[in-house]
C-alpha cells in the first residue's frame, strides 16, 4: 500500500466552482484570441512583444514549478530522505506550473500551427537560447508527467507497470534535475541579447546564474507555501517541523543569490542607477527588499519553527522572484519611448483563467489521487 | 559539513564566480561574425534626403503590402508612423526649435529612413529557434521565412534596432521586415527604395563601394562641390552635383553592434535620428552565443552533469531501499 492517499473529500465545493468559472471565462477568451488574433485580446505591441503571458505564465510560472526540481535535488541528489513526504506534492506543483506554461506559450505564439518546426532537424537552430528553452521545457514537462505517473498507477491499480517504472525511475529523476538546471538558467540568458535595451540594473552575463538560483529558491519556497495552505485548507496535520528544516536549503540558495547579485552590481558599477528617480530604481528596491527581508526572518532560528514566519518568508521569496523576472522582462526593458505596455483586461483574464484552471486541477488531483502524504506516515 | 561552513563555502564560491564573469564581456564572447565578401549594402545620407517618401511608396508596391492609416485622416494615401507589420520602411523627421535649417541639431530638422540594417552579426538570427531568420552567405541579406516561423517574437524583442514587427491584428499574422528586395535583386535589379530615390539619399551598391563612398564624403571639405551618384554605385545613372554638408565626423554602421550593411551619414547626431549610439562594437549575439557555447558545446557539460546525477540518484535510492525494509517499494521512487 502506498504511503500517499487521496483526501477523498467532496469535489464540488465553493472554491472549486469559483475557480472553475474563472477558468471557463479564460478559455472563452482564448477561443476568441484564436479566431481574431493576438491584437484582439491583448495590448501586446511591437515594442513589448512579450507581455504577462510570457513573463508571468512562463517565466514566473515555471519558476513556481521548480518545486519538483528543488525537492528532487534535495532528496535524491543531496540524499535527504527525510523530506520524502514533500516530494509528490512538489512534483504535482511542477507538473501544473510547466503544463500551464506550455499552454500559455501556445496562446502567445503568433504562428502556433507551425510549432512542429522546432523538432525538424533541418530547421533547428542550436545557437538560439529560445531553442534550448523550448526543447528543454517540452522534455521536462514530459519527465514531470512520468515522475507523477505513480500516483495514477497506484490509484488505478497498475501494480506491474508501477514496479517496472520504479526500476528505471532513477534515470528519469536524474534527467528531471538536469533539464531545469539547463532551461531555468537559459531563461536568464535569453535577456542577455537585449543588450542596451535592458537597464544596467539587470543586464549582466550572470543573468543565467541569477535566474537559476532564483528559480531554485522559488522552488524551495513553493513547498512550504503550498504545504501550509494545504494543511490549513484541508485541516491536515501541520508539516511545520519538516518545512522549517527545509527552509535552511532555501536560505542557502537565497544567500548565494544575494552575494552574486550584489557582487555583480558592484563590479559593474551599476549602483548609481539604483538612486535615480525612475520606475526602474523604485522597482529595483522593491525587488531587493523582498529578497532581503526573508534573510532577517530566517537568520533567527526560532522563526524556523514558526509556521507564520516560514509562510511569510516563503511568500516574500515567491514575490521577490516574481518581481525580479518582471523587472528583467518588462520594467527594465526599454524598447524606446514610443512604446508602452499594460496588460488588457482580456489578457489578464486569460492568465487568471489559466491559474484558476491550475487550482481546479490541484483540487481534483489531491482529492482523487494519492498525492498528499498519509498523516501517520509523516 | 556544518551549516556555517557550508554557508561560508557557498558565499566564497559565489563571490569568486561573480568576480570571474561580471563586467568582462570578452572573456566569454564568441568570435564576432565577419562581413561576407560579396556583401551588398546601402548608404542612407540623411543630408541628401528631401523627405518625398517615394521610397515608402515604392517599397509598398514592390513588396505588395497594404497601405496604413495612422491617426484620423483616412483620406491620405498611406500614413504609417513607424515600420510595422505592413510597413517595411518609413521616413521620419527630427525636429528641433524653430526648425530653420535642414541638418542642424539646434533649431533645425533632419530626415531619417528606418528599416532593417542587415547586421553583420544579427541578434534576430541568433534569437530565432527555427532558422526563420537567415543571413545569405554571399550577399549578407538578412531574410525572414514565414513558412518556418512559430511566431514567438523573440526577434521582435531582441533586435537592437526594433526592426522585425508582427501582425497582431491577424489571427494568422506574420513577422514582417525589409528583405532588401531580395526578389528584385535575384532579377538583377536594385532594392525599390534606392531605385526611386531622386537624390541618391538611399544608395545601393557592393559593401566595399558603399563604405568607400561614405568615407569619400566624410573626407571632402564642407562647402566643396561633390558629384553624388544615384541608384546603384557603379551603374551609369546620371549623378547630380551639390555641396558637401557639415557631416557628423563618422558614419553609423561601420562598427556599431558588429557593423551593419546599411550605413548612415548625417548632419545631426545619430541618436537624434533614433539610432542607438551607446553600443559596443560587437553584436549582442556574440555574448549570448558565447554563454551557450561555453555551457553546451557538444553537450559535454550537460552529459557530465547527467552522469553524475544518475550515479547519485541511483546510489541514494538504493541506500533507502536497503536501509528501510518494508517501505522500499514506495521509498525507492520519486513520489
Amino acid at each position: 500500500m502506498s504511503e500517499h492517499q487521496p483526501l477523498g473529500s467532496k469535489l464540488l465545493t465553493k472554491p472549486f466552482l469559483f475557480f472553475a468559472t474563472l477558468a471557463l471565462i479564460g478559455f472563452a477568451i482564448i477561443a476568441y484570441r484564436f479566431v481574431f488574433g493576438i491584437g484582439a485580446v491583448s495590448n501586446l505591441n511591437d515594442g513589448y512583444p512579450w507581455g504577462i503571458w510570457i513573463v508571468f505564465d512562463v517565466m514566473v510560472g515555471t519558476a513556481f514549478g521548480c518545486a519538483g526540481y528543488a525537492m528532487a535535488l534535495t532528496v535524491y541528489v543531496l540524499n535527504k530522505g527525510e523530506y520524502h513526504p514533500l516530494v509528490r506534492p512538489a512534483v504535482l506543483a511542477g507538473l501544473f506550473g510547466y503544463t500551464l506554461a506550455g499552454m500559455a506559450v501556445m496562446v502567445d505564439l503568433g504562428r502556433y500551427w507551425q510549432f512542429y518546426t522546432l523538432l525538424l532537424p533541418w530547421y533547428m537552430q542550436p545557437n538560439s537560447v529560445m531553442f534550448e528553452v523550448a526543447v528543454c521545457v517540452m522534455a521536462y514537462t514530459a519527465i514531470l508527467w512520468i515522475e507523477f505517473s505513480p500516483a495514477f498507477l497506484e490509484r488505478f491499480g497498475f501494480k506491474n507497470l508501477r514496479q517496472k517504472l520504479s526500476k528505471i525511475l532513477f534515470v528519469i529523476i536524474a534527467i528531471g534535475v538536469l533539464l531545469p538546471t539547463m532551461h531555468q538558467s537559459s531563461l536568464g540568458t535569453m535577456a542577455v541579447v537585449f543588450g542596451h535595451q535592458l537597464s544596467t540594473l539587470w543586464q549582466t552575463q550572470l543573468l543565467p546564474l541569477l535566474f537559476l538560483l532564483s528559480a531554485l529558491m522559488m522552488g524551495y519556497a513553493i513547498v512550504p507555501f503550498e504545504g501550509i495552505l494545504a494543511s490549513m485548507g484541508f485541516r491536515r496535520v501541520s508539516e511545520t517541523p519538516l518545512l522549517g528544516k527545509l527552509s535552511r536549503f532555501m536560505f542557502v540558495v537565497l544567500i548565494s543569490y544575494l552575494v552574486i547579485r550584489i557582487g555583480d552590481l558592484t563590479l559593474r558599477g551599476a549602483w548609481g542607477y539604483a538612486f535615480e528617480g525612475t520606475l526602474d530604481a523604485f522597482m529595483f528596491w522593491v525587488e531587493m527588499a523582498l529578497f532581503v527581508v526573508p534573510v532577517f526572518i530566517l537568520l533567527n532560528k526560532s522563526n524556523q519553527t514558526n509556521t507564520r514566519m516560514i509562510f511569510i518568508s516563503a511568500l516574500c521569496l515567491l514575490a521577490a522572484g516574481t518581481v525580479y523576472r518582471m523587472n528583467v522582462y518588462l520594467i527594465g526593458y526599454h524598447p524606446g519611448s514610443d512604446w508602452s505596455y499594460y496588460p488588457s483586461m482580456a489578457e489578464l483574464m486569460i492568465t487568471i483563467g489559466m491559474f484558476s484552471f491550475e487550482v481546479v486541477l490541484y483540487l481534483i488531483f489531491v482529492k482523487r489521487l494519492p498525492v498528499l502524504h498519509r498523516a501517520e506516515a509523516t | 559539513m556544518k551549516r556555517r561552513e557550508f554557508l561560508k563555502a557557498a558565499t566564497v564560491g559565489a563571490g569568486a564566480a561573480t568576480a570571474a564573469c561580471a563586467g568582462n564581456a570578452h572573456a566569454i564572447m564568441r568570435d564576432p561574425l565577419e562581413m561576407p565578401p560579396q556583401a551588398v549594402g546601402m548608404l542612407y545620407d540623411s543630408t541628401l534626403c528631401i523627405g518625398c517618401k517615394a521610397c515608402m511608396v515604392a517599397c509598398k508596391q514592390a513588396n505588395d503590402v497594404p497601405v496604413e492609416h495612422a491617426g484620423m485622416d483616412d483620406l491620405m494615401y498611406d500614413t504609417p508612423l513607424d515600420i510595422s507589420g505592413s510597413t517595411y520602411n518609413v521616413i521620419k523627421a527630427y525636429r528641433n526649435g524653430t526648425m530653420e535649417q535642414k541638418d542642424r541639431e539646434i533649431d533645425g530638422f533632419a530626415f531619417m529612413k528606418s528599416h532593417c540594417l542587415h547586421c553583420v552579426d544579427p541578434s534576430c538570427i541568433s534569437a530565432c529557434p527555427v532558422s526563420a531568420m537567415e543571413k545569405d552567405a554571399e550577399t549578407g541579406i538578412v531574410r525572414h521565412y514565414p513558412d518556418r516561423c512559430i511566431g514567438c517574437r523573440y526577434c521582435v524583442a531582441g533586435c537592437p534596432f526594433g526592426v522585425p514587427k508582427y501582425q497582431y491584428n491577424d489571427a494568422f499574422g506574420e513577422i514582417a521586415k525589409c528583405q532588401f528586395c531580395s526578389h528584385l535583386q535575384a532579377k538583377g535589379q536594385m532594392p525599390a527604395c534606392c531605385d526611386v530615390c531622386p537624390t541618391g539619399a538611399s544608395l545601393f551598391g557592393n559593401m566595399d563601394d558603399i563604405v568607400a563612398e561614405a568615407k569619400r564624403r566624410l573626407d571632402a571639405k564642407p562647402g566643396d562641390t561633390y558629384v553624388f551618384p544615384r541608384g546603384k554605385l557603379g551603374e551609369d545613372r546620371p549623378p547630380h552635383e551639390a555641396t558637401i554638408p557639415e557631416y557628423q565626423p563618422n558614419m553609423y554602421g561601420d562598427n556599431e553592434l558588429g557593423g551593419t550593411q546599411v550605413v548612415y551619414l548625417s548632419g545631426v547626431p545619430f541618436d537624434k535620428l533614433g539610432l542607438p549610439t551607446e553600443v559596443p562594437d560587437y553584436g549582442y549575439a556574440a555574448i549570448t552565443e558565447g554563454i551557450q557555447h561555453t555551457l553546451y558545446q557538444w553537450l559535454a557539460l550537460p552529459f557530465i552533469l547527467l552522469t553524475g546525477l544518475t550515479f547519485a540518484v541511483r546510489k541514494n535510492t538504493q541506500q533507502e531501499h536497503k536501509g528501510e525494509e518494508g517501505k522500499e517499494a514506495a521509498k525507492e521512487d520519486v513520489s
